[in-house]
């Protein structure tokens, strides 16, 4: 776990950031606090964004939301909504599912690169970053992309700060796309397949013309878990737009099905309901095992999963499976590797992230030192020095 | 356009270095004779050229790797080709390098419909892609205007966008993995068939980095399932201001079509005549707006869109009723550069973005501009996404008109950044852009990628003298701290 004694510092300018940066101690980078057990991270002190939490610009008819990365997600959230848009890559804020007191920021997201079940149709959260300022590892601000929706001007850094933990940079103020909201939605629920059925049918539901947004399967342990308590599997299918086209696709949909037995149909609060649980994992945020998450290449979700025993849970079509294992962390990481993916310990004790090797670990490490010669950001965070 | 000053030595050594590839890359791999090298001069930006030492067209990662491995350790500069199709010079040569030629390497290797996704190597066309799956339903997203030319290597270098990819993204959004070759020869795998990979996302870096950071050999690009059905409407307008308001009115209203293009009246003028599409003749401003999805879908869009268009006094609103006549509504628009080059005999293709309420703003000053110039102008326009693409029209053999191209053209992208957009939305900085970095980025903030560039390629030899004004030996970006901003290392020397 991270260091609580460790002094927190709260800058609330970016300046005040760069200057702690370049006092040269190390520092524990932090927004909500939501995932600091993921990677425990022990630094000289805590670098808290809290008090950078302000929406800068939203202009909802260009599509872009400027703000610093303090902000809530859960305000942010409740702000584009009411301008009927939404963060399309719906993500997970997952403070109850790693047993945290804070609420999950925009910058704490981005710099997890974690993107919720819409991740499959409309991209991660990497794909939504326009452009950012941060102060890197060697205190300097910089900025990088811009704020509109399509650049390719300079190296596209946007894509580099998520998904590297805070190991790289502190971003200090973030563009990102919005997209309007979906008017409807509607799930189709089929029940009772083992996971190789459920992954069949995804896969069916997946390469049909209806532009399904998430693909989900439960399988009969995790269902029977709070807040579900099904007597079998469940496997479950979202479409969203129009009305017209949400019930247009739903027939194609359930036809393409008709194989995998009994079709049911969500609507409205309860799909929404449903797919915010499967988007915190919350079948499993009471289980005292180890949780890991595994990204592997859908159609093969359900044999790495098979191959270490556990209970799963299945997202993305089967290309990301929440899993809780007490196997050995090697075991776990090796089972991902030899299907295609990798695994990551989101919940429990040891590294949550496997050390890279050959000549991309000696890249990663000069990309590392490009940014953070000194190494004061986050060490150790990705399992590298 | 100034680039590095060659360097003798390496020119002389021009017999030695061909025949050291010829070692490695052997038969018809390498390309030493003057007539031979002709076609790799100049790349879409034909305005610029160069007489490369040589070409040499390996067949395999490991001479791919073996090259540039030894051009590593002989200090031999490297330019990376695909199909040559850059639009702002990133495959220009360089007077004492050898241009890369990934053309050998176009094969479909595997399509995996299971996981959605292909793996083909660089010298792959985009089109070849969407051939290899359609009959499967299948197609790959992005679709720059040159896709059928163009290559997926390139694409990747590039990050190149297309009329698609305000709904489905550029291909950064589409691609799972790759494989490429360092300037040292070493050869990474990034990516593979999961939705994201461990360690940073070096994919996501080297997308767009216009061929400074690795040379691409494998290509895993995701595939999407063609919608059922596809619809295109023709919407005229008797200004370019309600063109522009109606594309907000659009996005506004929750629809985001795959692909909503426009059109002033001299792209109209000169696409008409070209191709015959059909397009109104009394309008100032065409909007193309295709929508897709099943066909309760497009009907429901399309009525809603025609709404939305009158309402803005549209004088020009048809609808598609067949795939056929969606193909002649696009056809004027995919023919319009073409048809600006029957008008004049040079163009010259800018490609900012803007945020899109700035539209009849830019468009003004771009007609004022043209006239202080004495130039025309024509523009065609990625409306959905705020992509410019004005095309300055200009005679070369007119002494000084190609220089004032290039100025109006500067001037554009300078506007485009002060109302808050970018230099490039789709085509890459290149060489053509390249000393116009610093109107968006300061000191710090381009040391900073070139650490980067440092990270890949430490001794700064492949395709050097794109992209960044300055070039910056890595040493000294790694020792020195730029202060605010400020120009740093005023002594060197800038091309």
């Amino acid at each position: 776990m991270p260091d609580a004694a460790a002094p927190m510092h709260t800058p609330k300018t970016a300046a005040e950031v760069a200057e702690l940066v370049a006092a040269g101690g190390t520092l524990e980078i932090v927004g909500g606090g939501t995932k600091r057990a993921i990677g425990a991270v022990r630094a000289d002190a805590v670098l808290s964004l809290a008090g950078l939490n302000k929406v800068i610009d939203y202009a909802p008819e260009e599509l872009v939301l400027t703000a610093q990365p303090g902000v809530k997600l859960a305000a942010l959230e409740k702000l584009v909504a009411a301008q009927g848009q939404m963060l399309p890559f719906e993500p997970p804020h997952l403070g109850k599912l790693l047993r945290a007191r804070g609420q999950a920021t925009l910058g704490g997201t981005l710099a997890a690169n974690l993107s919720g079940p819409r991740r499959i149709r409309a991209g991660a959260a990497r794909d939504h970053l326009l452009g950012f300022a941060a102060v890197t590892g060697r205190g300097e601000i910089v900025k990088a992309g811009g704020k509109v929706v399509k650049n390719v001007t300079g190296y596209d850094l946007s894509k580099l700060v998520c998904g590297s933990w805070g190991t790289l940079a502190v971003m200090t103020e973030v563009t990102i796309k919005v997209l309007p909201a979906a008017r409807a939605e509607a799930t189709l629920l089929l029940f009772d397949l083992d996971d190789r059925r459920a992954g069949e049918a995804m896969g069916v539901a997946l390469n049909a013309p209806v532009d399904v947004s998430a693909a989900a399967h439960l399988p009969r342990a995790a269902a029977a878990r709070a807040p579900l308590k099904a007597q079998m599997s469940v496997t479950a299918l979202r479409l969203e737009g129009f009305e017209a086209s949400v019930a247009a696709r739903f027939d194609t949909l359930a036809e393409a099905l008709r194989g995998f037995g009994h079709v049911q149909r969500l609507e409205g609060p309860l799909s929404r309901d449903f797919w915010g649980q499967v988007r915190e994992v919350e079948a499993f945020h009471k289980d005292p095992l180890p949780l890991w998450r595994l990204s592997v290449p859908p159609a093969s979700g359900w044999q790495a999963a098979q191959a270490l025993g556990g209970e799963a849970l299945y997202d993305w079509g089967g290309g990301l499976v929440w899993l809780l294992s007490d196997e050995p962390a090697e075991k776990v990481r090796a089972a991902a590797r030899a299907h295609g993916g990798h695994a990551a310990l989101y919940r429990g004790d040891g590294p949550a992230f496997a050390p890279l090797d050959g000549p991309l670990a000696a890249l990663t490490a000069r990309v590392k030192a490009a940014f953070d010669p000194n190494g004061v950001l986050n060490p150790s965070r990705m399992g590298q020095g | 356009m100034k680039m590095p000053l060659p360097d003798a030595d390496l020119m002389a050594r021009k017999g030695e270095i061909v025949r050291a590839l010829q070692r490695l890359v052997p038969g018809e791999g390498v390309i030493g004779d003057p007539a031979g090298i002709v076609p790799f001069q100049s790349d879409g930006l034909s305005a610029y050229r160069q007489t490369p030492l040589a070409v040499v067209l390996p067949e395999t990662v490991e001479q791919v790797s073996a090259v540039l491995a030894w051009c590593q350790a002989n200090g031999v500069k490297v330019v990376p080709r695909g199909a040559g199709t850059s639009l702002s010079g990133g495959a220009l040569p360089l007077q004492d390098g050898v241009v890369l030629g990934m053309s050998k390497f176009n094969h479909i290797l595997e399509v995996d419909l299971a996981n959605r996704c292909a793996v083909v190597q660089p010298g792959v066309t985009n089109l070849a892609i969407t051939g290899a799956v359609e009959a499967d339903g299948f197609y790959y997203a992005p679709d720059p205007s040159s896709q059928i030319a163009c290559t997926i290597g390139g694409n990747v270098a590039e990050n190149s966008g297309g009329v698609h990819c305000l709904k489905y993204g550029l291909t950064t959004n589409n691609l799972l993995g790759c494989e490429i070759v360092l300037m040292s020869g070493e050869v990474i795998r990034l990516g593979g068939k999961s939705f994201d990979a461990a360690g940073y996302d070096l994919l996501g870096l080297v997308t767009g980095s216009e061929g400074l950071l690795g040379v691409v050999t494998e290509v895993t690009v995701r595939l999407l399932r063609k919608p059922e059905t596809a619809r295109a409407m023709l919407l005229g307008f008797p200004t370019v201001e309600a063109a522009g308001g109606a594309v907000g009115d659009i996005i506004a209203a929750g629809v985001i079509p795959a692909g909503m293009e426009m059109m002033d009246k001299p792209a109209i003028d000169a696409a008409e005549a070209f191709v015959h599409a059909g397009y109104p003749m009394d309008c100032e401003a065409l909007l193309i707006v295709e929508l897709d999805g099943p066909e309760a879908e497009c009907a429901e869009l399309s009525a809603h869109v025609a709404g939305l268009a009158e309402a803005r006094g549209a004088t020009t609103i048809r609808t598609s009723t067949s795939d056929a006549e969606r193909l002649t509504f696009w056809a004027g628009r995919k023919a319009a550069f073409p048809a600006v080059g029957r008008i004049s005999p040079d163009y010259y293709c800018m490609d900012g973005t803007i945020p899109r309420g700035q539209l009849p703003y830019v468009l003004g000053a771009i007609t004022r501009m043209a006239l202080e110039y004495g130039l025309g102008v024509a523009n065609v326009f990625h409306a959905g996404d705020g992509n410019l693409h004005p095309l300055i029209l200009y005679d070369a053999d007119q002494p000084g008109q190609l220089e004032a191209a290039e100025a109006f053209g500067a001037d554009i992208l300078k506007l485009c950044v002060a109302v808050g957009g970018v230099l490039t939305g789709e085509h890459g900085v290149g060489v053509e852009k390249r000393d116009l970095m610093g109107e968006m980025f300061n000191e710090t903030d381009l040391a900073c990628q070139q650490r980067l560039k440092c990270a890949f390629d430490p001794d700064l030899l492949l395709n050097p003298g794109k992209v960044f004004p300055r070039l910056h030996r890595c040493a000294e970006l790694g020792r020195v701290h730029v202060h605010r901003g400020a120009v740093a290392f005023p002594d060197l020397p800038r091309f």
